[in-house]
């Protein structure tokens, strides 16, 4: 058992302090490598509330600029208690009853091991919550506990993606402050995800995972179904994967196994592109950091021109520092957003996977049934049951899709749109710095008109 | 002061073309000709077009112009010619001689050298220079002839020579630190420049991936379709029209060029006083060496070290006829030398004067000419900057539709 007790690790250094408002100046320096990073998905909101029963799922659609008052924004640590009073209430006042943050890494050393853990503090008003306000320490190893365990329970539903265990490409280290912060936004939003989904946010492994300490935690994990029969239905799984469900998919999920193909082809493809993009655009401003202060050196030559010579510079330094904001805000925006859509991709994928072994296992016993008229009975009332399962399933994959469908077209617009908004901020800041420049110039120019008119 | 020539008349660069021909040592060569067209300036008169000469040459022809220019016209900053390899290239640019936009800017850098030249109060007037624009056969002989090339050859000497100095015009020094000033920072600013340049072209041509993606993407997308292809139509203008932006930015660079070059012009005269003004050293030192000479003959002292007096003494005193004898030719000599030191004396300061007045001119022009390439690279900026608030917020309005 990990000893949890505050042993020093290397400190690291407090995150930027909560304030409203877009997180430009929340990461001092560009990242040193973009390739492969998990960066940090900004809000995803767009929220549909279910009503609590599953079977009967009614939607209601929540206005689309409550969701921009959000309490995602996972690159400022808002805490819980001023998340509520950002909270825009509107029609349904109690939407929102359960607060997430997630900060404070903090390093920790054993014999055996270092590892980091995250604080996360819950702040709630249900009544299943024994207290209102929770703050427990997690390490990753906890939040694939959790994973996997709402995977279990909700094998059709779309749980969010949780970071990556380790970065292939590129050379950060493990334990560098930008990937710890990566991950933090990243798990602080994978936590928001599950309390804003409708079913997950009732499960009673995220309950335990936000407010034990973390010796139940530990006892906790130990318990439920155990390694056998984990691996029973493992094996069953892959048995029935075997081209198992496939043959009476009803065409809907066709359909959307269908379109996660291409979409995760295209999606690949982007994420390839936008981090080409920040490396291009990194490797211009290295040289851009270059170009001014020739400009200052030159100057210092000259009399006459100086003065010109003086203000490009200074032009291009200004357009230099707004390269390097344009650039953070790719690494802070779009790069997360489009990894995170990677990685739900495979998490779809998986989900449709196993609504086809669901889909399988009633298949098989169907085909048993015919085959032994002895015992009729039994089976025809095993299939019963499966075929409530397999319709359960279906019904929550598809509200579960309808939903995910309709974040992704969200976020994917509030992502682009944001790269076209840096984009203009940048283009205006250098425009407005030339045009001084220029100003500047021929103001000089009449002067000096002028005074040669003069006898 | 006389009309430049530049005044009376109108002379363009008008067309490059390719021809093959054998050169001297009877290889074939392929070589780009260019068209100098020469049109007397109307006065006014509307309606009276007169007529246009022309004739072709090459840029080897240009070159010995230069070289004619530069070793008749010591004293003046000679303008330079567009570069004779692509220098300062950045990845999509070619290092080819015979690379169309290379060609077309040497077109336009050799007519830039031509105006230079007839618009300078000194050169314009020369008949060479004329001859040049004018008369196609037998340009070359011409030039031979002034036998300019014997100078050019002690010239190229003189430049590369290392001597010191012990009286120099201080403003020449100065000057000279100058020169070599701006030639490494221009240099370096056109390194980084060129970089910049390569980077730019990448940031933008990558965005026209987003295109075809988009493209492809849309067609499984119902809502968000027609905002992410109109998008990427956006993203594939963003991308292309860095072409533009850049082949202009090459035109900036050409301008910083000339005055790169031109700092190497200026150093030339400052050397030419350095040399001028050596020789005069030295033929002064070789005035007052022959002098002492004379006078230790003439009193039998000697003063200085010498190795025919030590031989003298070691083999016996002359006799006082062949002493007379030497104290006459060294009189002839110091009388000759000391004229020619006053007239080299004179030529000096004559140089000085006029390289001055010619440095002066020459520095009103550069700081007139960069101050005004700053300017244009401020409004390509601001041109560049428009574009793409166009493009993005165009972009914007599609991605706000998906």
């Amino acid at each position: 058992m990990e000893a949890e007790g505050r042993v020093p690790g290397p400190p690291l250094p407090p995150l930027p302090s909560g304030g409203g408002g877009g997180g430009a100046g929340a990461e001092p320096e560009p990242p040193a490598c973009a390739a492969g990073a998990a960066r940090a998905p900004p809000p995803a909101a767009g929220v549909l509330e279910f009503d609590d029963e599953e079977d009967d799922l009614e939607v209601f659609s929540k206005d689309a600029s409550l969701a921009e008052a959000n309490s995602f924004s996972p690159s400022m640590p808002i805490s819980p208690s001023s998340m509520i009073n950002q909270y825009k209430f509107e029609d349904e006042p109690e939407l929102r009853d359960l607060f997430i943050t997630v900060d404070d890494p903090e390093s920790h050393v054993t014999a055996i091991e270092t590892f980091i853990t995250y604080r996360v503090v819950t702040k709630t008003s249900r009544s299943e919550f024994d207290s209102s306000e929770y703050e427990v320490r997690r390490r990753y190893q906890d939040f694939l506990w959790l994973k996997s365990k709402l995977e279990e329970a909700h094998p059709t539903l779309i749980i969010p993606p949780l970071p990556e265990k380790f970065i292939m490409k590129g050379m950060v280290e493990r334990f560098s402050d930008e990937f710890i912060e990566t991950r933090r936004k990243a798990l602080h939003k994978f936590l928001n995800r599950i309390a804003d989904h409708p079913t997950l946010t009732f499960n009673e492994d995220f309950k335990i995972f936000l407010t034990a300490q973390a010796w139940e935690l530990s006892s906790h994990k130990k318990q439920g179904p155990g390694l056998l029969s984990r691996m029973g239905q493992t094996v069953r799984a892959v048995a029935s994967s075997v081209r198992g469900g496939v043959k009476n998919r009803p065409e809907m999920f066709t359909e959307m196994n269908d379109y996660m193909e291409t979409f995760s082809q295209k999606i690949n493809v982007l994420d390839k592109i936008a981090h080409r993009i920040y490396k291009e655009e990194r490797e211009y401003f290295n040289e851009m950091k270059e170009y001014g202060p020739i400009h200052t050196l030159w100057s210092a030559s000259e009399e006459d021109i100086a003065d010109s010579l003086k203000g490009v510079a200074s032009c291009i330094d200004k357009c230099c520092k707004a390269t390097e904001k344009r650039m953070a805000g790719l690494s802070e925006n779009l790069l997360p957003i489009i990894h995170e859509y990677v990685l739900y991709s495979e998490i779809l994928m998986g989900v449709l996977k196993r609504r086809d072994q669901i889909q399988g296992e009633l298949d098989s016993k169907v085909d048993a049934l015919a085959n032994r008229k002895a015992e009729k009975d039994l089976i025809t009332e095993e299939i019963g049951k499966l075929e409530d399962k397999v319709e359960c399933a279906n019904n929550a994959l598809k509200a579960d899709w309808d939903r995910w469908k309709q974040n992704m077209q969200y976020d994917m617009r509030s992502a682009f749109t944001n790269v076209a908004e840096n984009n203009l901020h940048y283009y205006e800041e250098c425009l407005a710095t030339w045009e001084s420049f220029l100003t500047s110039q021929t103001a000089d120019l009449h002067v000096e008109e002028d005074s040669e008119d003069r006898p | 002061m006389e009309d430049c020539l530049s005044k009376k008349i109108e002379i363009t660069v008008s067309e490059a073309e390719k021809r093959t021909g054998r050169n001297a040592m009877n290889m074939q060569e392929t070589y780009t000709a260019y068209l100098i067209e020469t049109r007397a300036v109307e006065s006014q008169n509307e309606g009276q077009c007169s007529p246009v000469d022309s004739l072709w040459r090459r840029y080897s022809e240009f070159e010995l112009l230069r070289n004619y220019l530069l070793v008749t016209y010591p004293h003046i900053v000679v303008p330079p010619l567009p570069e004779k390899r692509a220098d300062f290239v950045w990845h999509k640019l070619s290092a080819d001689n015979m690379d169309p936009d290379f060609v077309e800017r040497r077109r336009i850098g050799l007519e830039n050298f031509l105006l230079r030249v007839a618009s300078h109060p000194v050169l314009c007037q020369d008949n060479i220079f004329y001859s040049f624009l004018t008369q196609e056969g037998g340009w070359k002989e011409m030039v031979n002839e002034t036998g300019f090339q014997l100078k050019a050859d002690s010239r190229l000497k003189a430049l590369n020579a290392t001597f010191r100095v012990k009286n120099p015009d201080k403003r020449f020094t100065e000057l000279k630190h100058y020169s070599d000033e701006l030639q490494s920072v221009i240099s370096h600013l056109l390194r980084v420049r060129a970089r910049v340049a390569d980077r730019l072209y990448g940031v933008y041509k990558v965005h026209g991936n987003y295109g075809r993606v988009f493209s492809e993407w849309s067609a499984i997308e119902k809502e968000m379709g027609d905002g992410l292809q109109s998008a990427g139509h956006h993203m594939d203008v963003y991308a292309a029209s860095i072409d533009d932006i850049l082949e202009e930015e090459e035109h900036y660079a050409d301008q910083l060029k000339e005055y790169l070059f031109y700092a190497e012009a200026l150093r030339a005269v400052c050397r030419k006083h350095e040399l001028m003004q050596y020789d005069l050293e030295m033929a002064a030192q070789d005035l007052t060496s022959k002098k002492q000479q004379c006078e230790e003959l003439a009193t039998g002292t000697v003063r200085t070290f010498s190795l025919k007096g030590m031989t003298s003494k070691l083999f016996g005193q002359e006799t006082p006829e062949q002493r007379e004898a030497k104290i006459k030719v060294l009189e002839e000599q110091i009388q000759e030398g000391e004229e020619q030191l006053k007239s080299k004396n004179l030529e000096g300061r004559d140089f000085v004067k006029s390289a001055w007045a010619d440095i002066e001119r020459f520095k009103e022009q550069k700081n007139h000419d960069l101050k005004e390439a700053l300017i244009s690279y401020a409004v390509m900026q601001i041109s560049m900057c428009k574009k793409g608030i166009q493009v993005w917020t165009n972009a914007k309005e599609c991605f706000s539709k998906m």
